[in-house]
């Protein structure tokens, strides 16, 4: 007979009591969403009287996770870029040319003399003028290696080296390549995090993307320009000894050098070495400060070995001056006066206060450890997104009565049945949105319009089930029994088959066609439970209230 | 008194002339795939590199001036169209800018963004960049190549589900149907040049889930039917499952199409071609299952004895009467 075990009466009610209450705070969205930022920033930089009465627009206790907003409804900048990953082996290579001069230097009885030559990026070359000696040179040079901690590259070295006529090659192994791949995505994936942090937007979104991509979306972003302007400034300070300088900006630097032009002077270019004294990477603090004079300037500070370096450069070379290098541009070239240690320093040019702020964030979150190339870019202005929540609004609004009078019509009293399924049915999806933290896009939107039209459908499949079981006569309470247990299976094959391309869309879509794939998915989790259960409720509590002998569907 | 679109008994039939409807629908796909080898499709930016500028100004849009404004800047093919929307308002004047992504570039071109808006400002001072997206070509190669993997996995594990769930010719004629509905609207798209982005991947894979529910609650009463008249020949349960599910097709139908046509009219023209798609889908997916689908099945004849154990794959998940 029609009936439903109390404990299963309670369990329905409760878990609809439950998603209406996660769906809550979205009826109330920009209040919530002040007080969360409000609550946000209280704990962040403490509490102020006017952050308090903002967090305390929303009670505490009341849910208050909201559903995120996509960029096409908020608007705001969009970023896909690509790591140059093989930058870093441009830099390593360069600067494993001082380490190999000096482990050949005590050889040169065998190996002759010790030449820098021409070579490709990722590759050093070394000439040595005793091909006699080349077998020691390579055992040398071999000695450099390091083991690559990895689990896929256990026993390999990182670097390769071979020997061409009088010519050591030395290269990364293909095992450290990719170890190196790995963490320099990571590197700047955490070095943009920090930028975007200082800057201080809400909810940025910045995830890796495949082997050497990072996806960055900031809402309420001007315009992908300006997010660019974060995180698109390398930054790499370096400390390099200098050669000479010059006014010519095509002069041979000569092999190990290269040619750098002044930062604030017109014209003037340095010889510099290209393998640097120390990197920014070695610093662990940088503070905006003034110098002697009162000139905007910046402290920095090394770590020991970052420390220790400069301090024994210094120590040999007073008297001759080093290069402060940014992105490959000379701030300053100082004398070396004295022996620097305790390994800090200050960097002074002509800086503007702004602009020593800004360094010395830059040189705190760090230096990209790679260029970045920019494949995707993607503005929307706050404009578009609020027209199309507000068309999407009125669509949604549209299409949900147009869909309950039909059933109404359709169905009498069954289809209200059908009807108050479907109102929970959508405040249930906003529920589990805001649970999951899961992201409303405008084809989201256009999803759960789809959900309305097609939530109705296991209700429909259920009464024309019943409709056809009474034809057979046995009865009203008979009739619904058999309409739900007989029409489940094809419900059940139906919403398994829409939402395994659900599952596909969201694994292999991106931004808006995955919110859709979420809203897709979980109307169907939803619309599942609601004509399943919910209606089926309803309707053996009327029945039972009611006891008809005979009824309409 | 209910609204009733389909009478209370029906009894069609629906496989007369079921060669003509396969003939039908294969001229249909023939047309369709002809039309998107001669036209091909009107690729959005997501697939072909380049840049979208989308505009809003109070003044009309002049397309010649505007033209004329970014021409001079030399950057290739550039399509401008103003677009239209009963939900803009009257000052409202909006025009879609697309450029083609610039030569020998794999990534973006800002630089040039910068240099047509600032164009654009001379003609239009009030001239305001709704949205402007760029997308490198070595982006939209792989999203094509994603797309396509992704139609094509949706495809085969729906396959395989009705294949654990029914038989192989289930399967096969819910397949045959899907690929039908793809190829129908990827045709129209081709025929009246509509742009074809990432989204309308996501509604062709919606329509492969909608044409597939369809599909599936016939193929689930054929089962059934099968099971229950082991005298009527396979024509006569098809015609009676379809029959007896028929007003269930159109309810859901009708108000999947309620829905998404309030979405059409009143969603704004940035989905439009997304709903669009949606629309087509469901037209077509609701044709497809019935005479597409039941037609191979027909075609392809079943194993009607249902009573002895099967070995055949799949049996023992076809039989979870959940």
């Amino acid at each position: 007979m029609l009936q439903i075990d109390l404990w299963k009466r309670v369990l329905i009610l409760l878990t609809c009591v439950v998603g209406l209450w996660l769906a809550l705070p979205n009826a109330f969205y920009s209040r919530v969403e002040q007080s969360n930022d409000a609550d946000t920033a209280i704990a962040l930089g403490g509490e102020t009287p006017e952050l308090r009465a903002q967090a305390d627009q929303w009670p505490g206790w009341m849910p208050s996770g909201l559903v995120n907003l996509g960029l096409d409804l908020r608007g705001g900048a969009h970023l896909l870029a690509e790591v140059q990953v093989q930058d870093v082996y441009e830099a390593r290579m360069q600067a494993m040319w001082p380490d190999v001069r000096d482990a050949l230097r005590p050889e040169r009885a065998t190996v002759g003399t010790i030449r820098l030559h021409p070579s490709p990026a990722d590759e050093l070359r070394i000439r040595i003028s005793q091909p006699d000696g080349m077998p020691r040179a390579l055992e040398v040079v071999r000695g450099l290696a390091r083991p690559i901690q990895t689990l896929s590259g256990v026993g390999s070295n990182d670097l390769a080296v071979r020997g061409e006529n009088d010519v050591i090659i030395v290269t990364l192994t293909e095992a450290e390549r990719m170890a190196s791949d790995d963490r320099t995505v990571q590197q700047a994936l955490e070095i943009i995090r920090r930028r975007i942090d200082e800057v201080g937007t809400r909810e940025p979104t910045i995830q890796r993307q495949g082997a050497d991509r990072i996806l960055i979306q900031v809402p309420g972003l001007g315009s992908a320009n300006e997010l660019k302007d974060i995180i698109g400034t390398t930054a790499q300070l370096t400390f390099n000894a200098v050669v000479s300088r010059t006014g010519d900006e095509n002069a041979q630097p000569g092999v190990g050098n290269k040619l750098a032009p002044s930062l604030n002077e017109e014209g003037l270019f340095y010889v510099i070495e290209t393998a640097p004294v120390v990197t920014g990477e070695e610093l662990i603090d940088a503070q905006p400060a003034f110098d002697q004079d009162g000139r905007p300037a910046v402290n920095f500070r090394f770590n020991p070995s970052g420390g220790r370096k400069f301090g024994d450069y210094t120590a040999e070379n007073i008297g001759s001056p080093f290069a402060i290098v940014l992105d490959d541009e000379v701030i300053s070239a100082p004398v070396i006066q004295s022996h620097i240690s305790g390994g800090s320093g200050i960097i002074t040019g002509q800086f503007t206060v702004k602009e020593s702020v800004d360094l010395a964030v830059l040189l705190r979150a760090g230096a990209l450890p790679a260029g970045m190339e920019f494949l995707e870019e993607r503005t929307i202005g706050p404009e578009l997104g609020q027209d199309s929540i507000d068309a999407g609004r009125v669509a949604t609004m549209v299409a949900f009565a147009a869909v309950l009078v039909f059933m109404f019509l359709s169905y009498g009293l069954f289809g209200l049945f059908a009807n108050a399924a479907l109102i929970l049915n959508i405040a249930m999806i906003f529920g589990l949105l805001s649970l999951i933290g899961g992201t409303l896009t405008l084809p989201g939107i256009a999803g759960i319009v789809l959900t309305v039209g097609m939530a109705v459908d296991a209700n429909v499949l259920v009464f024309e089930r019943i409709r056809e079981e009474l034809k057979t006569a046995r009865g009203p309470s008979r009739a619904i029994e058999l309409g739900y247990e007989k029409a489940l299976s094809a419900i059940l094959d139906a919403n398994v088959t829409t939402f395994i391309t659900a599952v596909i869309l969201f694994a292999m879509g991106s931004g808006p066609v995955r919110g859709f794939a979420i809203t897709l998915g979980l109307g169907i989790l939803t619309s599942v439970f609601t004509a399943i259960f919910v209606t089926r409720v309803m309707i053996v509590i009327w029945f039972e209230r009611r006891r008809p002998k005979t009824i309409e569907v | 008194m209910r609204l009733r679109l389909v009478p209370k008994e029906t009894s069609f039939d629906f496989f007369k002339r079921w060669k003509l409807w396969l003939g039908v629908s294969a001229l249909l796909m023939v047309m369709a795939f002809g039309s998107f080898m001669v036209q091909g499709l009107n690729f959005g930016i997501d697939f072909r590199g380049g840049t979208t500028i989308r505009t809003e100004s109070a003044q009309p849009v002049d397309v010649g001036a505007y033209r004329a404004a970014i021409d001079s800047l030399e950057v290739g093919d550039v399509s401008i169209t103003e677009v239209f929307d009963p939900t803009f308002e009257d000052d409202q004047n909006v025009a879609m800018i697309r450029i083609q992504a610039q030569d020998g570039e794999e990534a973006v071109t800002s630089a040039m963004v910068v240099a047509v808006q600032s164009a654009l400002q001379q003609v239009a001072p009030d001239i305001e960049f709704a949205s402007v997206e760029s997308v490198g070509p070595k982006v939209s190669g792989e999203l094509i190549k994603t797309a396509v993997y992704a139609v094509v996995l949706a495809i085969g594990a729906v396959l395989i589900y009705i294949w654990l769930r029914f038989e192989w010719q289930f399967a096969l004629g819910a397949v045959v149907a899907l690929v039908h509905d793809v190829i129908l609207t990827i045709g129209i798209f081709s025929e009246i040049q509509i742009k074809f982005d990432l989204a309308i991947i996501a509604a062709l894979l919606t329509i492969v889930g909608y044409s597939l529910n369809d599909t599936v609650v016939v193929f689930d009463r054929v089962r059934e039917n099968l099971r229950k008249y082991k005298k009527k020949s396979l024509a006569e349960v098809l015609n009676l499952s379809i029959n007896e599910t028929l007003s269930r097709t159109v309810m859901t139908s009708v108000t999947t199409l309620l829905a998404l046509v309030s979405l059409f009219v009143l969603g704004g023209d940035v989905i439009r071609g997304f709903v669009f798609a949606m629309i087509w889908g469901v037209i077509i997916g609701t044709y497809s299952s019935v005479f597409v689908a039941s037609s191979i099945l027909l075609y392809l004849g079943v194993k009607r004895d249902w009573s002895k154990p099967d070995n055949t794959a799949g049996n023992q998940f076809a039989n979870i009467d959940a």
